[in-house]
């Protein structure tokens, strides 16, 4: 699958389990299959962000070998700032990272995704691009980097993934988590319909995001 | 080991063993599955390991029970902010709620400094956890924010604590055998929920509460109440108490358990949600187990500690 060292494989599969096992025993987090069940099918996971915890809450939902190939879709502006980012990304994580910033880019982050895709790995993706701040606000709009991806992997399931509360485990802008209880909600796939446009297709998908939140209690 | 924990575990094993059996049997009777059964036969096999493991610790001598306490604590503490209204604001306060005020009232217990013990969650903690949560400035419903902060610790931090702390109880002629008491408790408190169920279930008709908790009746609870200190009184052998205090205390403690389950019903009715959490296979969270003991533990700690040190 890659030209990873043995030293680099073990390291990376011990952070991996390490993460998950934190993640369980801080927020005692629980998969509410939905909308499908877990499959050993390639997928493409879309979720809300909140909180750098998010990749490592949803991984830790799947079924091991699930898990053990998928990867997360990073951005490099952030996870490049520095050298302890960039190995906590790509080296513990191995995360995709890919450019936001248009500007400046140096390849196509498309491709990336795809070359990441056709090794046979999962994806994980956050279509809205950012750290939701204000969740009480609801999801915000999502990027077309979701519906591309529908359009050329037409056969690779999109499934929406609603993470509940890790915005309060570990907000924007602190780095020690308090625990309190999470859940993961699989809603069922989705596809674009043939005649489809991009924005319709995204706002569907936003809305079949939304509609997977656990009914709030707080008010 | 001490004759009382083979008496008590033994008598344990033998009501699980009886339980399981008619549970097996009755769904076997039913046939086809039904959610009630299903349900039945799921808390008896959590109660296979709650008894497990309070047996383990229990035998293992007070320090071990202490750790369980705090864990349980730590579990309940979980459940209950989950379903606060806590803003951005509050990330401090909850950090330190549940990394310093949970282990320092546990590391009192250890230690045994009951002075501070008994007022570190109403005074300290009552006053330092508004005054971090304002130190970020955020003023929407603050009084809220903070009565909540204020309520978990001391329902799961505080209240909880007392249960470890029967284990230091300076008793006379009791020394070295005070983790006797928090089998009493658990099992007379525990057990008087198990009996208000089963006697609602057979003979209740009259609602007690029907705006906080439908299931409740009257039947169940009288009807648990008298077996449940039945029970405490027969149980007289595993505390300093004579077989008729033993009857009295556990029906004061069942009372007080009584209206912790009332309580913690209200909550979730306000918050709408059925459990508390999903921790404890068929009753739902750590808080739906231990309700009753918020209430319960502190007075029967005090009675014990007023009338019998």
């Amino acid at each position: 699958m890659s030209t990873e060292s043995f030293f680099a494989r073990a390291l990376r599969r011990t952070a991996a389990a390490g993460f998950a096992g934190l993640a369980r025993t801080i927020t005692g987090v629980r998969p509410v299959w939905a909308g499908t069940a877990p499959s050993a099918k390639q997928r493409i996971y879309f979720a809300n962000h909140s909180s750098h915890g998010d990749f490592i809450l949803l991984s830790s939902c799947l079924p091991p070998a699930e898990r053990l190939r998928t990867r997360a879709l990073a951005a490099a502006d952030y996870w490049s700032k520095s050298a302890v980012r960039r190995f906590i990304a790509t080296d513990l994580l191995r995360s995709v990272l890919v450019e936001r910033d248009r500007e400046k880019r140096m390849g196509d982050p498309m491709q990336a995704m795809l070359d990441v895709l056709d090794r046979g790995c999962s994806l994980i993706i956050f279509p809205e691009g950012t750290r939701n701040t204000e969740t009480e606000k609801g999801l915000l709009p999502f990027r077309s980097g979701l519906y591309n991806l529908a359009v050329a992997r037409p056969e690779i399931e999109l499934v929406p993934c609603f993470i509940e509360n890790m915005s309060r485990v570990l907000p924007k802008g602190e780095f020690l988590p308090v625990p309190l209880l999470c859940r993961v909600v699989f809603g069922a796939p989705i596809r674009p319909e043939p005649d489809e446009e991009r924005r319709a297709f995204l706002e569907r998908a936003r809305l079949s995001l939304a509609a997977l939140d656990p009914k709030e209690p707080r008010s | 080991m001490m004759p009382e924990t083979t008496y008590l575990f033994g008598g344990l094993l033998g009501t699980l063993t009886v339980a399981s059996l008619v549970s097996t049997l009755l769904s076997a009777r039913a046939g086809t599955p039904d959610a009630t059964l299903v349900n039945l036969d799921e808390r008896i096999k959590a109660w296979w390991v709650m008894i497990a493991v309070l047996a383990a610790a229990i035998l293992a001598g007070p320090y071990t029970v202490i750790g369980l306490f705090a864990l349980v604590s730590f579990a309940a503490l979980r459940e209950f902010m989950t379903l606060t209204v806590s803003r951005r604001a509050d990330h401090w306060p909850l950090f330190a709620l549940f990394f310093v005020a949970l282990p320092i009232q546990y590391w009192l217990v250890w230690t045994n400094w009951y002075g501070l013990f008994a007022i570190f969650v109403p005074v300290w903690c009552f006053l330092f956890l508004p005054a971090l949560t304002v130190l970020r400035g955020d003023t929407e419903n603050f009084l809220y924010r903070v009565a909540e902060q204020q309520w978990g610790v001391m329902a799961t931090v505080y209240c909880i604590s007392h249960i470890a702390a029967l284990v230091w109880l300076p008793i006379a002629g009791f020394e070295g055998r005070q983790v006797l008491l928090v089998a009493f408790l658990l099992v007379v408190v525990q057990g008087s929920d198990v009996l208000q169920y089963v006697s609602g279930k057979l003979f209740g008709r009259h609602k007690l509460a029907p705006s906080v908790s439908p299931s409740k009746t009257w039947e169940g609870l009288i009807g648990g109440l008298v077996l449940a200190s039945l029970l405490g009184a027969t149980l007289w052998w595993l505390t300093p108490f004579t077989p008729l205090q033993a009857g009295g205390v556990a029906l004061v403690s069942c009372l007080m358990g009584t209206l912790g389950g009332l309580v913690a019903s209200a909550i979730k009715r306000d918050r709408r949600v059925k459990d508390w959490g999903h921790l404890i296979e068929g009753h739902g969270g750590m808080m739906d187990r231990v309700d009753s003991l918020v209430f319960a533990a502190p007075i029967f700690f005090h009675l014990v500690r007023y009338g019998w040190t």
